[in-house]
């Protein structure tokens, strides 16, 4: 009240009323107070750093010389940056196992990932906004999926791949991941969806809209922070697992990570293959973290309705 | 440009165990502007929704013109919608919102900016057009929600209650807004409020619903002065219409010491009916302040003790109490504004003559007219 009233300046000033409380206040929630500050956040920054640094040795060590590597630890180059060298990366991109994992790596990650974004989103359409008898039923059951483990059906689909002729195929291994993909993103949007007013779907049915002119023209730009969170989470999954593409792939069809995992051996490890491919390996998923991140925007909703 | 009829329609929500809209026989003209009024939860809302075909219609059926639409899907029937919350899409820009029922309809651009253009012209939009939704004040997104309905240019406006998100200043000026545009563009209109204000001025026909049947349906002149029953006299009028229950007497109704004349049919009625008492409805503004020289030298009519005085500036409203049968009851009367009584006094007060309304105390039913 005082802070806001015009000051009177016949009488003595009071300390306004937001300072009295502060006086007041115990050694804990000063604590707390103070973490909003600066040592927080060099705190914050020094741990990010420490976290940052084994990466940090994998770049660096990617770009010595193998001779080098095995003579000294990575950071004695730091001391002479003109030893630095890209012949590592060169040698990595003549190797044609290692070129061809990496297409692999895409060929698998990107039709996963689109495939459950496409299916998984109209699904959740349907379990949020179409009314058709056991739906919840039925929803259920796509969530109580989500307890199963992959291990699980690891021989099941072995079997069946192998009746099919899918084992050891890129489709094998992309299907598997749809599908263990699939329970999770029909989970997740089908709970953005449902958030959606449903008036907006209304005005939409109103201004003539069928079933698909709404999924498209309204449910999927509004669900954009969902699906993209989505896709971020299974673009990473799929690219790097190890497990599914180590059973169902053949060494025509392996990924990037079953290629590397096949290069360490059990006394001396040739780093200067691994390096350069591990490094690969992790900095695309971060390019399409970064590119992902505009869409998650706050208040899409902003302004549809009231 | 079309007519609307309800015929028996009914709708039952699933699981609901009497319909929310029970039996509608409604006969809207064209380019008539018909507004649907209630207290919440009577049906006003469902029975538009059945027009718009967001709900089902359980029985009965519904046409617009010669067609009948009873199960055909809202983009078949040719009609637009304001919602209560505008329900504008928060992707698209104002101009894309207004053009998105016409580009859906696969209309070539330059129509679609035309038609949008025009009716932003109108609307008084034409600056905002390239603008998002959040970036609008309320009263800015609700002319965006008219507009895309005007666009359109469809055979019926739905507006379920447009105006209740408006401050109070803004919906005034608004409601006149949109009767002028309902008038101008000709188009036949359905609209929801549950304002009563709102109703009797904007509607050139008013329709009271309660518990998903139809009371009354007419023009706001008549709902006023000829209430069909008890619900819709009280409803209807704003402060609402008094209404005792007083005991006939032998030319007329007991009121107070005073008898008042009533019509003969009325009285009738009631006597038909067997009944000893009625209930009497009468209009604030009906109520006279009987002075020492009153109406009748030897009864005073009925005292009211006043409990409150809400003073309006041109007239004032006395909230006061009487007693009845031992019963004590609110009753309230409109006195010129300069000539207001003290709080905690007591006044006479008689009714006008021929401003009475007799009901039924059985049925609510108005003896009649």
């Amino acid at each position: 009240m005082s802070a806001s009233a015009a000051p009177d300046l016949t009488k003595p000033r009071q300390p306004p009323a937001g300072r009295e409380g502060a006086i007041k206040r115990g050694l804990a929630s000063r604590i707390v107070g103070r973490t909003g500050g600066g040592l927080a956040a060099i705190a914050l920054v020094l741990i990010a750093l420490f976290w940052l640094m084994p990466t940090f040795g994998l770049l660096v060590s990617s770009l010595r010389d193998p001779q080098e590597m095995s003579k000294s630890g990575w950071w004695k180059v730091l001391g002479r940056p003109s030893d630095l060298t890209f012949s590592n990366y060169d040698k990595l991109l003549d190797n044609k196992d290692m070129t061809r994992a990496f297409f692999n790596t895409i060929w698998i990650t990107v039709p996963s990932t689109l495939l459950v974004i496409l299916i998984g989103s109209l699904a959740a359409y349907a379990f949020a906004w179409l009314e058709f008898p056991g739906r919840d039923w039925l929803f259920l059951v796509v969530v109580g999926l989500l307890v199963v483990p992959v291990q699980v059906a690891l021989i099941p689909i072995s079997k069946l791949y192998g009746n099919t002729g899918l084992f050891g195929t890129i489709l094998g291994v992309v299907l598997f991941h749809v599908a263990f993909g699939l329970p999770f993103a029909v989970f997740l949007l089908r709970n953005y969806f449902a958030g959606i007013p449903r008036d907006l779907l209304e005005a939409a049915r109103m201004d003539g809209g069928t079933d698909l002119t709404i999924f498209f023209r309204v449910i999927l730009p509004l669900g954009l922070p969902a699906i993209a969170s989505l896709g971020i989470f299974q673009f990473l999954w799929v690219w790097n697992d190890m497990l599914i593409a180590l059973i169902y792939a053949d060494t025509e069809s392996a990924p990037l990570t079953v290629a590397l995992q096949s290069q360490s051996r059990a006394f001396g490890a040739n780093i200067d293959v691994l390096a350069p491919g591990a490094f690969l390996s992790l900095i695309v998923p971060v390019i399409v973290f970064f590119s992902f991140q505009r869409y998650f925007v706050q208040g899409v909703m902003a302004g549809a309705v009231k | 440009m079309a007519t609307v009829s309800y015929k028996q329609a009914t709708c039952t929500y699933k699981g609901a165990e009497r319909p929310s809209v029970n039996a509608l026989d409604l006969e809207i003209a064209d380019g008539e502007f018909l507004v649907l009024v209630g207290p919440s939860g009577c049906g006003k809302s469902t029975s538009l929704r059945m027009l718009a075909g967001l709900e089902e219609v359980t029985g009965g059926s519904i046409h617009i013109g010669d067609r009948e639409v009873t199960n055909l899907e809202p983009k078949d029937r040719d009609i637009a919608m304001v919602f209560q919350n505008y329900a504008l899409y928060p992707h698209m820009t104002v101009a894309e919102n207004m053009g998105f029922a016409l580009k859906i309809a696969g209309i070539d651009k330059k129509q679609i900016r035309a038609k949008v253009e025009e009716a932003a012209k109108i609307l008084d939009l034409t600056e905002y057009l390239d603008r998002k939704p959040k970036a609008l004040s309320g009263g800015q997104r609700q002319r965006v929600a008219m507009g895309r309905a005007i666009v359109r240019e469809p055979q019926v406006f739905l507006m379920d209650e447009p105006l209740s998100n408006l401050d109070a200043k803004l919906r005034v000026q608004t409601r006149t807004q949109i009767a002028g545009l309902q008038r101008r563009l000709g188009i036949t209109t359905v609209y929801v409020t549950h304002d009563q204000v709102e109703a009797m001025t904007m509607g050139d026909r008013v329709a009271v619903l309660k518990d998903g049947l139809l009371q009354q349906v007419d023009t706001p002149r008549n709902m006023y002065d000829r209430p069909a029953n008890v619900f819709v006299a009280g409803f209807i009028g704003s402060p609402a219409m008094n209404l005792i229950e007083v005991d006939l007497a032998e030319d007329g109704i007991r009121f107070g010491d005073a008898v008042v004349p009533v019509s003969r049919e009325a009285r009738e009625a009631a006597v038909a009916e067997g009944a000893k008492k009625v209930t009497l409805g009468v209009r604030p503004e009906h109520l006279k302040i009987n002075s020492a020289e009153g109406l009748s030298k030897d009864s005073k009519g009925l005292a009211v003790s006043v409990d409150v005085v809400e003073e309006l500036g041109s007239d004032a409203f006395v909230y006061g109490s009487v007693t009845i049968d031992g019963e004590t009851k609110p009753l309230v009367v409109r006195v010129p504004g300069r000539e207001v009584p003290e709080k905690g006094g007591v006044l006479h007060v008689v009714p006008t003559v021929g401003e009475t309304h007799l009901f039924s105390t059985k049925s609510g039913e108005r003896l009649h007219d």
